[in-house]
């Protein structure tokens, strides 16, 4: 008796756990409006020119992306530091860094290179094999 | 949790046993182990995550190469941005669709759950099908892949997320014949939650590509 009803607990407990892991139509929602906002809202600083400095545009619109993306983790993918143990949010802090060495480290490392090389006309360009 | 059943093992142990044998404990400490599936789902995780460093690898080319024109025509030239901003829109509602899919098929409801895959699916194949139109445009116009260092790097990293999308749509169309077949088997629950994190990473990727590459190309162009 005791062994069932403990059972039936158990199976409820699953089904409430397994019902989070999806989350819910409120946070699809949330998500969704929240990304609309974040995706309209660069598009509008570029086509309409709203900086006059284009490098401080390009700075606000990754911001803006580095949030869309965070939005995207939690409302959508439902990231958690709980879920799987935490395993999911390690492989992700790993391959976070992995990320931003390989983009950070190229465009740095490339663009030293690229101030040593020749300087090459569109001329000389148009004249390649 | 273990705790408790160490205390009750304690209770319970035969007098023989506390002479000189230690009784088996079990540290049973992984809190997930009544679900098969979710193996599968840190596995797929971790799969993602290696996809996310081949989009890397090709977002640092991009980045390299993103100014090497070769006396080419510049994003300012090509990119059409309210195209770009109707897929992201398009990608983003096919986000949304596939969650509400997940809710109704976790309330077993399967007309309602086929229906927004369906859905899913045509807001895939409406993406694609610009993604395609603006490659033949750009191509028919001389900026293919082989015009300049930036245009490879760009086929490259945009090819790439679009042949995703194209096989998410192949795994979404194999979903909608598996769900009838077989019903809401833990099976298929499984095979919906992995298909659902492939389809928002791939929305994830496409922020980093209309940021990086459509965006920040016209920008600074």
């Amino acid at each position: 008796m005791s062994a069932q009803a403990e059972s039936e607990h158990h199976d409820a407990d699953e089904h409430t756990h397994s019902g989070s892991r999806h989350g819910t139509f409120k946070d699809y929602l949330i998500g969704f409006v929240l990304a609309a906002v974040l995706t309209a809202i660069p598009f509008w600083i570029v086509i309409y020119d709203v900086f006059r400095n284009p490098k401080v545009g390009a700075v606000v619109i990754l911001i803006f992306a580095f949030v869309q993306i965070v939005v995207h983790m939690v409302y959508f993918l439902h990231m958690n530091s709980k879920s799987e143990g935490g395993w999911t949010v390690l492989a992700l802090i790993f391959t976070a860094i992995l990320v931003v060495i390989t983009l950070a480290g190229s465009l740095w490392v490339m663009s030293h290179l690229d101030a040593n090389m020749m300087p090459m006309s569109p001329e000389h360009m148009r004249n390649m094999p | 949790m273990t705790a408790h059943t160490e205390n009750r093992l304690a209770e319970n142990r035969p007098a023989e046993l506390d002479a000189g044998a230690e009784a088996p404990v079990f540290y049973d400490t992984d809190e997930h182990g009544h679900h098969p599936e979710s193996g599968t789902m840190l596995g797929f995780w971790i799969y993602l995550m290696s996809d996310a460093l081949i989009f890397a690898v090709l977002f640092a080319t991009y980045g390299v190469l993103s100014r090497r024109y070769a006396a080419g025509p510049s994003p300012a030239d090509l990119f059409d941005l309210p195209l770009v901003a109707l897929n992201t829109a398009l990608l983003l509602f096919s986000s949304i669709t596939y969650g509400v899919a997940m809710l109704e098929a976790e309330k077993r409801r399967m007309g309602l759950t086929l229906f927004w895959l369906g859905l899913t699916g045509v807001f895939g194949l409406a993406f694609l099908g610009i993604e395609l139109y603006e490659f033949h445009h750009m191509i028919s116009e001389g900026a293919g892949p082989w015009r300049s260092a930036f245009l490879s790097a760009f086929f490259a990293l945009v090819g790439t997320h679009g042949l995703h999308v194209t096989f998410g749509i192949i795994w979404l169309v194999t979903l909608m014949f598996q769900l009838p077949m077989h019903g809401f088997i833990p099976e298929n629950h499984r095979r919906l939650m992995c298909l659902g994190m492939f389809w928002h990473f791939l929305d994830v990727i496409w922020i980093g590509v209309f940021t990086f590459v459509y965006l920040m190309g016209v920008l600074l162009a």
